[in-house]
């Protein structure tokens, strides 16, 4: 009885089976890798196809937003206002001051809400688990309408720091509290997905009674601005708002593509992706915190839109076949989402109409057949 | 192929162990040297605290009290990654997202050794390759987890604990919602494993009899308890399965190897 001849002959017998001559390794259909020396990374065919013709499809929405955001501009004029040609002076103005930071906005908020939601879906393991069920664009309103109402604007309407940094900061401080307060509570022994989003329709609900009791306090004109804002309205941004929010979208949208690499093992049961090394915890609260930071900055700039964040990711997950939703993907998805949208809402009926009204009408359907189904089967 | 390793020290130990939920302790003051390059099968009636102590031995629960050591190391004091370098589990209950296929999960047991610059290197490939022609899975490479049956699955899930590549195998009930033809084809896999590659298995069965005829050691529980260990033919007797399960039953030598069956009686009918 040696006790030292275990492991060496442990070794002998897994070598024997390493250097059994192996057929030609011929590489899966399903998973592939880039490789470079020590470099090897994984590539989706699909999903980088389905990545470039989206980028094609922004730019397209892009343009159509620009040239229909109002009365129409020829595309050549809207080009040449961009790349500072000589056009008429309104036009430029038009395309530059007004437009141009609108269809940012509308490519800044789409983008960061569906990455958002391809985060919070793919690490509760549930398609309904977007930020906007979990609380955080609901929390947000209450924040942005709490500054709206208590700090009396008065007939005139909020204006001044109060609207520049005071509503954007309440909220994004109030849209991160909510996220964080349904994760906590819904945390016992780990997250499940189910109690997750039952404590945020929850704190939906509560945030929501909230917003509208401070409605109550705040004279007419207030209540009016907030009542445009919570619909979700990409009308009159300004690069003073959208500037340090894209800067900022910018940051938060690489941090997430980064993180994907940990979303399919975090898509697995607890016990399988932490005995594959993942610490899950930490993971957890990166990618959910990533989550709430995204939806926020969303919410700041284009109010509490709904569906996008729910819908993109798994339009994505279609489009590129892909497992769990690829965060570039869905943030393009989105992109070209709330572009369409917003142009759809400035166009097809006689008075335009702030863009959340067309993600819901577009978005709630979805909803509806993404409920059926998984009520059809388990998630 | 070399024969079993002639044994055996215990690079998996656990000394004064107590595990819970929620306060609520389910392992109570338990030691256990786990012998190396062997087969050992936790049994015991349900609730007893098997799959517990499993996740206890694989770093899955934080222990309330005691340690389980690695080659002398508390696993506590081990990263997460680092474990999953060293020993690999598999869970009882497992799942996975709809439309993941076969070798893209199993290339995920890769995980513990990549970086975020090696993410599918070459000698992943060839180990993810390796893994499913090992059970036998390798046709379904490309095929959605989602779509294969119970034990295709089963062993897909096996297939992304080798790949890990670890000396150590903790296995949660692997042949659970299989019939016995797949049953015996999991374990026949498991002893293969531990055969020609030397690997360390331990494994919660509920089977007994399958317990005694693939296992070197047998670990007996009962109420986060160990009642008794060691081979199955000193641990599965008649006494025991009294003692343990509140059951009478005979043990017969079963006839292909000998080992100890369990025959178990009607209560009422039972010849007392």
């Amino acid at each position: 009885m040696n006790p030292l001849s275990a492991t060496p002959v442990a070794e002998t017998g897994r070598d024997a089976v390493r250097a059994a001559p192996s057929p030609a390794v011929r590489p899966f259909r399903s998973v592939r890798a880039l490789r470079a020396g020590p470099v090897s990374i994984r590539v989706h065919p699909r999903t980088v196809a389905v990545g470039g013709l989206l980028i094609v499809g922004v730019t397209a929405a892009a343009a159509a937003h620009l040239a229909f955001g109002g009365t129409p501009i020829p595309y050549i004029q809207v080009l040449t206002a961009l790349t500072g040609g000589a056009t008429e002076a309104s036009v430029h103005l038009a395309v530059t001051e007004f437009r141009a930071p609108r269809m940012v906005a509308a490519i800044l908020v789409g983008a960061c809400l569906a990455a958002a939601g391809a985060i919070t879906q793919t690490v509760a393991r549930n398609p309904l688990a977007s930020p906007d069920i979990l609380g955080v664009t609901s929390g947000a309103s209450a924040g942005a309408v709490a500054v709206l109402v208590l700090a009396e604007g008065g007939a005139a309407g909020l204006s001044g720091p109060a609207a520049t940094v005071g509503m954007p900061t309440a909220a994004f401080t109030a849209g991160m509290a909510a996220g964080v307060a349904a994760y906590l509570l819904a945390y016992r022994n780990g997250i499940d997905s189910y109690r997750l989003i039952l404590v945020g329709l929850g704190i939906s609900g509560l945030t929501a009674a909230l917003t509208t009791w401070m409605l109550t306090l705040g004279d007419v004109t207030s209540a009016a601005q907030a009542l445009t804002w919570m619909m979700g309205s990409l009308n009159g941004k300004d690069w003073a708002l959208v500037t340090p929010m894209a800067a900022v979208a910018g940051v938060l949208l690489g941090a997430a593509v980064l993180c994907g690499r940990w979303l399919l093992p975090a898509a697995l049961d607890e016990d399988t992706a932490i005995g594959l090394g993942l610490r899950l915890g930490l993971v957890r609260v990166v990618a959910l915190t990533l989550a709430v930071l995204l939806a926020a900055v969303a919410t700041v700039v284009g109010g509490p839109l709904v569906f996008v964040a729910l819908a993109s990711p798994q339009i994505a997950r279609l489009l590129t076949r892909a497992p769990v939703p690829p965060v570039t993907v869905s943030a393009l998805t989105g992109a070209v989402f709330v572009l369409v949208a917003d142009t759809a809402a400035a166009n097809l009926l006689a008075v335009p109409l702030p863009v959340g009204v067309a993600t819901a009408v577009l978005g709630a359907p979805y909803l509806i057949h993404l409920v059926m189904r998984s009520q059809r089967r388990p998630l | 192929m070399s024969s079993p390793p002639l044994v055996a020290g215990n690079r998996l130990q656990a000394r004064g162990l107590s595990l819970g939920y929620d306060g609520r302790t389910v392992v109570e003051n338990l030691s256990l040297d786990v012998p190396d390059g062997r087969i050992t099968s936790i049994i015991g009636p349900n609730g007893c605290g098997k799959s517990t102590l499993l996740r206890g031995l694989g770093r899955l629960l934080r222990p309330m009290a005691g340690t389980v050591t690695l080659d002398g190391v508390p696993l506590a004091r081990l990263s997460t990654r680092r474990t999953a370098q060293l020993l690999s589990v598999l869970p009882q209950a497992h799942t996975a997202p709809e439309g993941l296929t076969v070798a893209d999960l199993v290339s995920r047991g890769r995980h513990p050794r990549q970086r975020w610059y090696q993410q599918f290197s070459g000698a992943d490939e060839h180990a993810v390759h390796r893994a499913l022609e090992a059970t036998g899975i390798a046709e379904f490479a490309d095929t959605p987890v989602d779509e294969l049956s119970g034990g295709q699955a089963q062993r897909v899930w096996i297939s992304m604990t080798l790949v890990q590549d670890t000396d150590i195998l903790l296995l949660d009930e692997p042949t659970t919602y299989l019939d016995l033809a797949h049953q015996v084809e999991i374990l026949e896999l498991v002893h293969r494993l531990n055969r020609d590659l030397g690997r360390t298995v331990v494994m919660v069965l509920h089977d007994i009899s399958l317990a005694a005829r693939f296992s070197d050691h047998i670990v007996a529980m009962r109420e986060g308890r160990i009642l008794a260990q060691g081979p199955p033919g000193e641990v599965v007797t008649e006494r025991l399965l009294e003692k343990a399960f509140g059951l009478r039953a005979r043990i017969v030598p079963e006839p292909v190897t000998g080992r100890p069956h369990v025959i178990p009686l009607a209560r009422a009918a039972a010849p007392r």
